[in-house]
């Protein structure tokens, strides 16, 4: 596995989990459990739309590019108004005039802000965020799927898409735009918008979610008040994931956004900030989708570590309370992320977790899955981590050596084999004196423990007879 | 535990557990924990108190795992320490496990905690769990705020009323906590705690609280609200729930959230209950339509399952269905969701007895035609499966000429589970049909399921037809299913054949010493020669099964010589299935070979075990 230093491509548009499925259904009678669900598969509809009480017939407006002046922000402001009514996209055919008007007066929204200079006047920003608030708030509906697993199924798309697409461009642009002001967006973009805004964070569609996340990161940069507050509610998002629901679509969108935040901590860190690795981001390795988000995981964790080399014990020793027992896959990430800490790790550090981490280590070389025992040995490809070994000759080596002394002769995978006698070599030759003394012991040790197994082997066979 | 030897060494096995307390290897010190009333008792009550508890408290940073057993294991130590009057010493370990992250072990020590609380006396209750609980109630970390809330119910009863204030005015707090966790687990308790208090604080303390709760800026806060409003609305008098409970109630069911919603419609029964008859008639019956009609198939699903209306007054439940609720069962009968249509299947045909003949035939069994014939097996299986209801008030005739297109489309369904599912209903539909329908329409498909290519349909129709003839009796078996049986022993396929023996195995008690002896013995002795082991091991197997119906004579002359000769059979496991089943049935008088090696093989048994249990 690939372990990679920074942050995945975020473009999250192309799934590309398709699964092929063969036609014919087994003779057993079972469908692949991906054929039963993809045949399910169909676009959302979000409980949004029974709230229109009465639907509005649209005229259409004339251009913002045709109106003087003076009623330029009169008309903008109209045209805002118009986006607050919502249709059924469910039905595909309902209302297709309606929907082409909104569509139409959001498209030339989001060119306006986007290149017109002077249009966001103060009386527009209530009405604006209104308008996003209206379209983008609402109660995500249920899963379709309720044992959706996000690696391999298909996420639900919205279905009013074509629409908020539009909306959460014009917010974008919006919050992007050169005459934005901070003072005066703060007083209708509120620690409750950001609430709801952070729900959506919650979106099964991956495509909503690279917006809202785009989105708030801007908002973090733009409104420093709402900083702390943003911050809190991501740690009871996190909370709630890791000890309550285990369920959350948003979980890597919302690493990355805290990915640059950590970054831009001022030193000394806070001890919020330090909290909020021990108890919040460490104990994120627990949860049983890891997968999904452990690059951006891994590369927070990385982030505290370079902003402040004093966390990196509690880190260690965090991931190795939570290493996985069952789970070989979880194990080669743990490992790869141990990698990447290994690979920024200060010397004097290291040191201080040296030994239950090699021991650790020496229990994933002899694991039996191959693809665990070969990432750990991988460890000794890396120069700088090499280096420290060798710096630690001995006390390492003595931890590990009984382990790949054994797992070089029982190990049934012959890369895992040659992998060894490599890393035996190299120890050889980094302290060959050290390494003659543990064999000769090893040996003896091995033969008493033989001795032992005869004498229990020749006591149970007499008492047979 | 097997090394003492009494005596002197008796403390040693305890210096080893208390070893392992501190060894490296989780599963030795998880061993250890579970072991910990043991150690206790050795230690004896005042070591336990001054060595064991402090060594426990210091310990606390282990494994979730370790630290579970440990929460559940102080629950039931009070006899260990000295009795009630010591209790107090358990508090201090189970304090710091109630802070823990890991959401499990919280909640084991929150029980435990619940647990002894009730051996405190009313003045240790004061001096030492109390003070407990507000330290949790004010700790800083969420976690001791969320165990606070589960500890308030328990000691409230039995402290002074200067105290009760202080735990109330705790509550309170916690409710409008910063953390939605800490107001998640407030709303849960809310209504337990609301039980314990008086009425006039259940009044200007609680519903300011629930209004305020059910109204959160989360949802998973509101839901959880609903659930105590059910339990309040219980508590207050019948006056007071129009103006304390029902419009945040009212609220709730048209909250904008589905989950909201699905909770009302989850816990509506309880809620009719609660609240009583009349508010249900005037108040609950349009919320509940709106919720038949919800736009989320969730909340429709939850609020089919309720159609029955149990707690509707007796002399308006029939007019109240059939006015009020039957208009949207009508339309869920054909919703687009099959959760729906499958919630509501499993729950319509009791509705006939609320609603009579006459209206059932008019109204209903409409609904159940269109239901049987659903695209979803789920809906019709759950149709089949509540018939019985049907059948008391309109007698299952009515249905029968589309039950049957419905039952054989299951019965050859493409998923084994649903062919399973409708195989466990035959019994009743064939005592509900009789047994002339049956053998007409229905045998067939029971013949049919013998042959299935799943064992797990095959092992199910063996023991449906044993059902049948329970129903049906023995001279029907021997008519209609013995020879069919009897005549796939013939079959090519070894697979069937062993069919014949597992049929074989349940009939014959059911058949009677006479079918069994003159019929099917026959068939089991001649298939003792068959090529395949399976079938010849399945034979010396259903010779044992089959001893007890049969009488001594056929034991000793046919069954003892086949089984013998199976007993030097070359397979491996047909000699060991025969020597079992001569042993089982104590056909003794053995030739001595066989008994040697017998012998031998428990003897190597015995020693094994007796080793693996050595430590």
């Amino acid at each position: 596995m690939e372990t990679p230093t920074k942050l995945p491509p975020s473009s999250p548009s192309s799934p590309t989990t398709g699964f092929s499925v063969p036609s014919a259904e087994k003779v057993d009678g079972f469908p692949r459990r991906s054929m039963r669900r993809a045949r399910q598969r169909r676009s959302h509809s979000s409980s949004q739309f029974r709230y229109q009480s009465s639907q509005v017939e649209l005229t259409p407006l004339p251009l913002l590019k045709d109106a003087p002046v003076a009623e330029l922000h009169d008309l903008f402001c109209k045209k805002l108004q118009q986006c607050c009514v919502l249709f059924d996209f469910l039905d595909c055919v309902a209302d297709l005039k309606g929907k082409e008007i909104k569509r139409a007066a959001l498209n030339e929204l989001v060119e306006s802000v986007a290149t017109s200079r002077g249009v966001l006047i103060e009386p527009l920003y209530p009405e604006a965020i209104k308008m996003i608030s209206v379209n983008i708030f609402r109660t995500l509906p249920p899963s379709e799927n309720p044992e959706f697993d996000p690696e391999e199924d298909e996420p639900a798309l919205e279905a009013s898409w074509p629409h908020l697409q539009l909306v959460y461009e014009f917010f974008l642009r919006f919050l992007e735009s050169p005459d934005f002001q901070p003072s005066l967006a703060k007083r209708y973009v509120d620690q409750k918008f950001v609430l709801q805004l952070l729900e959506l964070f919650d979106s099964e569609d991956p495509r909503e979610r690279e917006y809202l996340k785009t989105i708030l990161h801007r908002v973090y940069g733009k409104l420093l008040g709402l900083r702390a507050y943003i911050r809190k509610q991501i740690n009871n998002i996190f909370l709630r994931f890791i000890y309550e629901t285990e369920r959350f679509n948003g979980v890597a969108e919302l690493l990355e956004i805290l990915g640059s935040i950590i970054n831009g901590f001022a030193l000394p860190l806070k001890s919020e900030h330090k909290q909020f690795l021990v108890r919040v981001l460490i104990p994120l390795h627990t949860a049983k989708s890891l997968s999904i988000f452990h690059a951006q995981l891994a590369y927070c964790v990385v982030q505290f570590m370079e902003k402040d080399a004093t966390v990196t014990e509690h880190i260690i020793r965090g991931l190795l309370r939570y290493w996985p027992k069952t789970c070989t896959q979880k194990e080669v990430m743990f490992l790869g992320e141990i990698e990447e800490i290994l690979d920024v790790i200060e010397p004097s550090q290291f040191i201080r977790v040296q030994e239950p981490l090699f021991k650790q280590i020496a229990a994933c070389i002899s694991s039996p899955h191959f693809q665990v025992a070969e990432r750990a040995l991988y460890f000794w490809n890396n120069e700088y981590i090499l280096s420290l070994i060798e710096e630690n000759c001995q006390v390492i080596l003595p931890l590990v050596f009984g382990t790949l002394y054994r797992v070089s002769k029982e190990h049934w995978n012959q890369t895992i084999i040659s992998l060894i006698y490599n890393v035996l070599k190299t120890f050889m030759e980094m302290n060959s004196k050290l390494f003659d003394d543990l064999t000769a012991s090893y040996k003896v040790e091995k033969q008493n423990s033989n001795i032992i197994e005869i004498k229990i082997y020749k006591k149970t066979t007499t008492t047979t007879k | 535990m097997g090394t003492g030897t009494g005596g002197d060494d008796s403390l040693y096995p305890i210096a080893v557990l208390i070893d392992e307390l501190r060894n490296e290897d989780v599963q030795l010190r998880l061993n250890s924990i579970k072991k910990l009333s043991t150690i206790a008792l050795a230690l004896g009550v005042e070591r336990t108190r001054t060595e064991l508890l402090p060594f426990l408290t210091d310990t606390i940073y282990d494994e979730d795992e370790v630290l579970l057993a440990l929460a559940e294991q102080l629950g039931s130590f009070t006899v260990l320490v000295g009795g009630p009057e010591f209790v107090h010493c358990l508090l201090p370990p189970l304090e710091s496990l109630a802070t823990v992250e890991e959401t499990v072990v919280r909640d084991k020590a929150v029980e435990s905690l619940r647990k002894i609380s009730q051996e405190h006396s009313p003045v240790d209750l004061e001096v030492h769990f109390v003070p407990l609980v507000k330290r949790l109630a004010s700790g800083d970390w969420f976690t001791s705020r969320t165990s606070a809330c589960g500890l308030f119910g328990v000691c409230y009863p039995r402290v002074s009323s200067t105290v009760k204030a202080e735990i109330r005015q705790h509550f309170r707090t916690l409710c409008s906590d910063d953390t939605p966790m800490v107001r998640r687990a407030a709303s849960s308790k809310l209504g337990e705690f609301a039980k314990v208090l008086e009425l006039d604080y259940v009044k200007s303390d609680i519903i300011p609280l629930f209004t305020a709760l059910a109204s959160d800026e989360q949802d998973s806060v509101r839901l959880l609200a609903v659930e105590a409003g059910v339990s309040i609305a219980a508590l207050l008098p019948q006056e007071d729930l129009e103006d304390l409970v029902m419009p945040t109630l009212r609220q709730a069911a048209e909250d904008k959230s589905w989950r909201v919603r699905y909770m009302v419609a989850d816990k509506f029964s309880e809620l009719q209950k609660a609240v009583g008859p009349e508010i249900t008639k005037n108040d609950l019956v349009p919320a509940f339509q709106n919720l038949l009609k919800d736009c989320e198939a969730e909340v429709r699903t939850a609020a089919a399952n309720k159609v029955k209306g149990e707690v509707l007054p007796e002399d308006s439940r029939e007019t109240i269905i059939m006015t009020h609720i039957l208009p949207c069962v009508k339309e869920l009968v054909s919703d687009t969701n099959q959760h729906v249509k499958s919630a509501l299947a499993s729950v319509i045909m009791g509705l006939s007895t609320i609603l009579g003949k006459d209206n059932t035939v008019e109204h209903l069994l409409p609904l159940f035609l269109v239901q049987l014939k659903d695209e979803y097996p789920e809906v019709r299986l759950n149709i089949i499966s509540n018939l019985d209801c049907v059948n008391e008030v309109i007698g299952i005739r009515q249905l029968s000429q589309s039950l049957l297109p419905a039952i054989v489309e299951l019965a050859e369904d493409a998923k084994w589970r649903v062919r399973l599912a409708i195989i466990e209903y035959m019994p009743l539909l064939a005592g509900q049909l009789g047994v002339e329908f049956f053998d007409e329409k229905l045998n067939s498909l029971c013949m049919a399921w013998l042959i299935d290519h799943v064992y797990a349909i095959r092992e199910a129709a063996t023991c449906n037809l044993m059902k049948l003839v329970e129903k049906f009796g023995a001279e029907w078996a021997q008519n209609t299913i013995v020879p069919k049986v009897l005549g796939m022993a013939n079959d090519s396929n070894y697979l069937h054949r062993m069919t014949t023996l597992f049929c074989i195995n349940a009939l014959s008690e059911v058949c009677g010493q006479e079918i069994t002896t003159k019929h099917m013995l026959p068939v089991v002795l001649k298939m003792s020669t068959d090529q395949v082991a399976n079938v010849r091991f399945n034979v010396a197997r259903c010779l044992q099964k089959i001893g007890p119906v049969l009488d001594s004579s056929a034991l000793q002359a046919e069954v003892k010589p086949v089984l013998e000769k199976l007993a030097t059979d070359q397979d491996m496991d047909v000699k060991y299935f025969a020597l079992e089943a001569i042993s089982g049935m104590y056909l003794f008088n053995l030739p001595t070979y066989i008994f040697s090696e017998t012998f031998s093989f428990s003897s190597i048994l015995f020693f094994f075990f007796s080793f693996s249990l050595s430590p």
